[in-house]
């Protein structure tokens, strides 16, 4: 069980930073993961009337305040239609409607969980991170960089002409991901990998290999085999890495199969 | 601490702890629709609507609710008229998620969703162990107007 | 007919549906202490000693219960007919605990926060042990998990405790290995099959008061109230009459409340304060402290001659009962009792094995108890032996499969933890049940396999099943029936419904003999103070034989009905019938309607309470049929199954509610598809079980079913009420041969472990 001593819901970032700085606090975002911790906190900061639940559209990009919740990729005009529905196909995989409804953006990326299907989708968009202290960082790096006891502001999204798509592998539909594909075809591809079950991770190899030489169906299988040999899998509750690795290939050829 | 909540249109005060859960809270407050299946978001069985959307009350902090609105399955007219559909198929056995059920199936009305895949997809989140599901699909359909 | 075989809603729907307040923990006394149970962290320890007095101090705590406050009276918490075929080898509390989650001490106080304050603050000392946790290795493994001498059996069940056996059996008809010789073609296999949860949803709840005699009142989410108020009296030395069990409505149980698992502790606190007490188990208490079905290991062989005639079947098993012998011996035998009959015509068949202690999770009963595993064994190694033979498996067993009218000398060996009866199969639409669901899933056309693209292949698996109707000569149910003045009914009996809906079927059966409407029935089961006895609902025993008793009550109210009726016209009993509305003269016109018979039996002339009973016990227990088709997709290069279609066929006699014997059917289904496919069981290393949520115990979700088709053969069972079997089991068993043979059939890979994930098809397919 978790348990505060108090909960308190700030009307601004500002004020929700410096509850976080000055006290044993915890973020609530969506809840929904952290609530399963076992844990004493002092403070509880929800940042629900915050004000940061907006969602711009600008001519080059899409900014998702962090308490948006995934649903809005369901339901919202703007984001249900970014990349042809790409995001919107992700989301809607994703644990239940009712979760969606509460699971924030920011509580999806803040903490890295290595089975997101939504960390991997966005890591072949271009997609900047905006920490309220540290300000803006892209999501590729920032899967890459130790952050403490900052706030996830928004996620701006670069709007651009790009054909994405997203696999991933479950056993019971309704369960997290055993393995996640995302890949990206823009001026360049990107291809990354997720639920390993570490975080995301771009296939670097493998895109430059495919970037240097050309989408083909020949490159492309060659391309998912040398995605499958980067990426580090690992075993866990759901499955071995054993499996992983067969199946990520298979994962990645499909893919970009389908973007070609 | 203290909360002020509209539950079922009605404006309430509620006394709290701030690590409550809204589901407890519910309970406590007589709204026994409200049912615990799994604790882990997974089940669906306790979903109320936060603010007019289908959310797991398991999941909740009950100190989020304050300056909030809760409709649980108690304040929704709909409920009947579905729970009568579910009845004809025999789709209820033992009935433990069928407030849930209900609750996201009402919602879903006001999408006016058309085809059953889509309505299945929503209702993901909603197990049941007793029916196998094919009874409810008999029912949803039939409330939704769409196609099973 | 006219109330029987009517869809109609069940009786307690829309309360159900519109979440009034009627289960355990809705109903349980406001001001109800609560309960919490310390949990071992170890698989195997001694507990040295247990300093509560910190906890004691807590605000709020009112009693901490440990082992040595407590009588050690040995009992099972299996809720069987007594004697009971399970040892006698479980304690309130004891100073072994057997596995990780077992009970180390009860605490009750005023409210969760207290209680789980209280929990953290209790500090144990144990003496830990090395656990066994392969259940491949328990026999003779150096631990032994009941060295305790109190432990014992109640009859003759093969007990041998410091080897680690629960029980074991064999029987063997013929001569197997003399038969094996004359055959032509033989396979052998080994299976596993896994620890299945049974994720009723709503969690064991028990709470407890003393009534104002001071008699201890249970309100418990049990299938077996009777069982409950026999176990706690035995457990706690208090006679029977001081005891009342209360069965409200319950949110599923699938045999995971078929015994006791929150009642003793709530009880202890209640007996210990006088205050009434609750403990409503949280989902990992359930998944690690109450029960999961037995896993097993079989071995089988099969013989056949090349004219495609089976002639023996060997199966060797062993069974895990984890820390507790719970149901050990009858699912084992089940596995052999509830398959073998299906081919009755070999010349050879033998069932040997042992069930064996662990240091898991308990095992107990579980829908399908113990068929589905020996289904699953036997019916993939049907398939292996017609490829073998070069026969279309489904003709195989048309050619080899029990008929109407026939018998099978297992029926008599083999009973539930005893000899069983001998018995002719007086209804069996098998071959029925094979010939439609070959059409629906269109076998000719689909058999064996169909590619659909370079990756994705489709192919078609079938088994056939059986189960019983209660368990012969053991399983009593009765029913009373009382005339209210305005002509209605109350039907009391100790049935007890788990939503199953077995209020409405046998309030249907009591106003179809009294041709009145179901809704003139008003139903009251499960309270051991009200109703007459009955086992309880297991073994698919309800509609048959809780039936038979309320058809037997009815038939008498009838007569009644006729003979107070007769006297009140002033005519002769054999000159007047009664017709649901009327008494009236056969051959006249005197008439008097029921209702006025009623009041005046009440109030004016005559008086009296027109009321009667009757008992039933199944001399029979005659066998539900079915054949499932499953049509599957398998991707194979990522080794994901699809199901796209499963057809199941049932012969269960008379559908007294049409309806709710089709829920029940896809009920069943759906939860042997997730055993198939889904329901994975992992341990820790040193025993803990991690599957223990519902993010990481996946149960099929809605769309993960396929398309399910459900459809019954006109059958009638001759000893039915109204020619009813039973139908709450059957439906489990077919799913995972019917699945394991479809995905062999598309790509020629046998799984025989369950769950058949895509993990082992793509490593198989490498
Ligand atoms: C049962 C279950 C199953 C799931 N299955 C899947 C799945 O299949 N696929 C998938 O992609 N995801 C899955 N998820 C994860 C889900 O998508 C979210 O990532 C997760 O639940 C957290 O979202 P939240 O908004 O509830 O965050 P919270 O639980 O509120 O927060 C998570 C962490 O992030 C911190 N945090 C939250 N918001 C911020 C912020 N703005 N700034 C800084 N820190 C913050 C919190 O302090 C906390 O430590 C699952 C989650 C659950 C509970
Ligand atoms: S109890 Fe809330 S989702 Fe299961
Ligand atoms: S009816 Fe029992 S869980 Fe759905």
């Amino acid at each position: 069980m978790l348990s505060f001593k108090s909960y308190i819901k700030p009307k601004n970032i500002k004020e929700a930073y410096d509850l976080l700085q000055n006290n044993n606090a915890e973020i609530i975002g969506g809840a929904t993961f952290l609530r399963l911790s076992n844990r004493k906190v002092d403070l509880a900061i929800d940042l629900i009337d915050a004000g940061l639940d907006y969602i711009k559209d600008t001519e080059e990009n899409v900014e998702i305040g962090s308490m948006v919740t995934i649903s809005e990729f369901e339901e919202n005009p703007i984001l249900s239609n970014l990349f042809n529905g790409y995001l919107k196909n992700v989301a809607e995989t994703i644990l239940s409607f009712q979760m969606r409804n509460i699971i924030t953006i920011g509580g999806t990326l803040y903490p890295k969980y290595g089975f997101s299907d939504l960390i991997t989708a966005l890591l072949v968009l271009n997609t900047d991170i905006y920490l309220y202290h540290s300000g803006k960082i892209s999501l590729e790096e920032y899967l890459k960089t130790k952050v403490h006891k900052d706030i996830l502001e928004k996620i701006v999204i670069k709007k651009e002409k790009l054909k994405a798509t997203f696999h991933y592998i479950r056993n019971s539909e309704y369960d997290f991901s055993i393995l996640n594909v995302a890949v990206s075809k823009g001026k360049k591809v990107k291809i990354a990998v997720g639920a390993r079950p570490g975080v995301a991770t771009l296939a670097y190899k493998a895109m430059e290999y495919l970037n240097k030489n050309g989408l083909n169906e020949n490159n492309i299988k060659e391309a998912a085999k040398i995605a499958a040999e980067e990426i580090v899998f690992a075993d866990d509750i759901k499955t071995s890495k054993e499996y992983r690795k067969v199946v990520c290939e298979a994962l990645v050829r499909r893919a970009l199969l389908e973007v070609m | 601490m203290k909360i002020k909540v509209i539950i079922n249109g009605e404006k309430k005060v509620l006394d709290i702890e701030p690590h409550e859960i809204l589901l407890d809270v519910l309970r406590r407050y007589g709204y026994y629709s409200v049912r615990r299946g799994c604790d882990t978001g997974m089940c669906g069985i306790c979903t109320v609507l936060f603010d007019g959307k289908p959310v797991p009350s398991c999941s909740v902090f009950a100190a989020r609710a304050d300056g909030h609105e809760i409709t649980t399955l108690e304040g929704l007219p709909e409920a009947k008229e579905f729970a009568e559909l579910l009845a004809e198929e025999g789709a209820d056995q033992c009935g433990y998620c069928s407030p849930g059920l209900i609750v996201n199936t009402v919602y879903l009305k006001k999408l006016k969703i058309k085809k059953m895949d889509e309505a299945k997809i929503k209702l993901i989140g909603n197990l049941c162990r007793c029916t196998g599901y094919e009874g409810q699909h008999r029912a949803i359909a039939k409330f939704l107007g769409v196609e099973k | 007919m006219k109330e029987v075989t009517r869809k109609i809603p069940k009786k307690d729907a829309l309360g159900l549906l519109l979440g009034k307040p009627v289960y355990t923990d809705d109903i349980a006394p406001e001001n109800s202490l609560i309960v919490k149970i310390l949990r071992s962290p170890h698989a195997f320890a001694r507990i040295k000693n247990i300093d509560t007095s910190e906890a004691e101090k807590i605000e709020g705590i009112e009693c901490i219960i440990t082992h040595l406050d407590l009588p050690r009276n040995p009992i099972t918490r299996a809720g069987q007919g007594y004697p009971e075929p399970s040892p006698h080898d479980w304690y309130i509390l004891d100073e072994y605990v057997r596995y990780v989650g077992d009970e180390v001490a009860i605490i009750a106080g005023k409210n969760e926060q207290c209680v789980e304050e209280a929990l953290q603050k209790i500090k144990v000392e144990y003496e830990i042990f090395e656990p066994v946790l392969d259940f491949e290795k328990a026999e003779d493994h150096p631990s032994i998990i009941h060295p305790e001498k109190e432990s014992h059996p109640m009859f003759e069940i093969g007990f041998d405790a410091e080897k680690n056996i629960a029980a074991s059996y064999e029987m063997e008809i013929g001569n197997i290995e003399e038969e094996l010789k004359n055959c032509d073609v033989v396979v052998h296999q080994r299976y596993y099959t896994q620890a299945q949860a049974h994720v009723a949803f709503e969690p064991h709840t028990a709470a407890s008061y003393l009534d104002m005699h001071g008699r201890l009142v249970i309100i418990s989410s049990t299938q077996v109230p009777f069982h409950v108020r026999r176990i706690i009296a035995e457990a706690f030395g208090l006679p029977i009459k001081d005891i009342r069990v209360i069965k409200p409505r319950i949110g599923g149980g699938f045999g995971g409340k078929q015994a006791i698992h929150g009642e003793p502790f709530v009880a202890a606190v209640t007996l210990k304060t006088g205050k009434p007490a609750k403990i409503v188990y949280t989902r990992q208490e359930v998944f690690e402290a109450t029960y999961t079905r037995h896993p097993m290991r079989y071995d089988i062989t099969l013989g056949a001659t090349k004219d495609g005639k089976l002639k023996v079947i060997d199966m060797q098993g062993l069974s895990d009962t984890g820390a507790y012998g719970e149901h050990a011996l009858t699912t084992f035998m089940v596995a052999g009792s509830k398959t073998l009959p299906l081919y009755n015509k070999v010349s050879a068949v033998r069932f040997t094995g042992k069930v064996v202690y662990t240091n898991k999770v308990p095992a107990g009963a579980f829908r399908g108890y113990g068929a589905i595993q020996g289904n699953f064994a036997l019916e993939s190694t049907i398939d292996m032996l017609a490829e073998k033979l070069g026969m279309d498996p489904v003709e195989f067993r048309k050619k080899n499969m029990i008929a109407e009218g026939e018998t099978s000398p297992i029926f008599k060996i083999m009973g539930e933890g005893r000899e069983g009866v001998e018995m002719f199969v007086r209804s069996c639409k098998l071959n029925e049940c094979v010939e439609e669901g070959m059409k629906l899933i269109n076998w000719k056309e689909k058999y064996p396999r169909v590619k659909i693209s370079e990756t994705k292949i489709r192919g078609v698996g079938m088994a056939i099943a059986m189960q019983g109707s209660g368990i012969a000569n053991i399983d009593m149910g009765a029913a009373i029936l009382k005339l209210n003045d305005d002509g209605s009914f109350n039907l009391l009996i100790g049935a007890t419904d788990l939503g199953t809906g077995s209020d409405t079927i046998l309030a249907q059966i009591a106003a179809e003999v009294l041709n009145v409407p179901t809704e003139n029935i008003i139903v009251y089961s499960s309270d051991t103070d009200l109703t007459p006895f009955d086992v309880g609902a297991y073994a698919s025993s309800t509609t048959y034989v809780s039936g038979n008793a309320v058809k037997r009550a009815a038939e008498k109210m009838k007569k009644l009905i006729i003979k107070e009726g007769a006297r009140k016209l002033g005519i002769e009993e054999s000159k007047v019938d009664f017709d649901g509305n009327y008494i009236y003269e056969i051959n006249g016109d005197k008439k008097l309607p029921l209702k006025e018979l009623a009041t005046v039996l009440y109030y004016t002339e005559n008086q009296k309470q027109l009321i009667t009973d009757a008992s039933y016990v199944g001399e029979e227990s005659p066998p539900p049929f079915m054949a499932g088709f499953a049509e599957v997709e398998v991707d194979i290069e990522t080794g994901k199954v699809k199901l796209i279609n499963y057809v199941a066929v049932v012969d269960c006699g008379t559908t007294i509610n049409p309806n709710l014997a089709k829920i029940q059917v896809e009920g069943g289904l759906v939860q042997g598809i997730g055993m198939t496919l889904f329901e994975d069981v992992k341990y820790s290393p040193n025993g803990k079980l991690l599957t223990n949520n519902l993010m990481h115990y996946k149960i099929p979700s809605r769309l993960d079913i396929g398309n399910i088709i459900v459809k019954f053969a006109e059958s009638y069972e001759p000893t039915g009420p109204f020619g009813a079997k039973s139908v709450a089991e059957i439906g489990i068993d077919t799913p995972p041969a019917a699945i394991a043979n479809a995905i062999y059939n598309a790509v020629g890979i046998r799984i025989t472990s369950l769950p058949i994930t895509p993990e082992k098809i793509l490593m198989s397919l490498k």
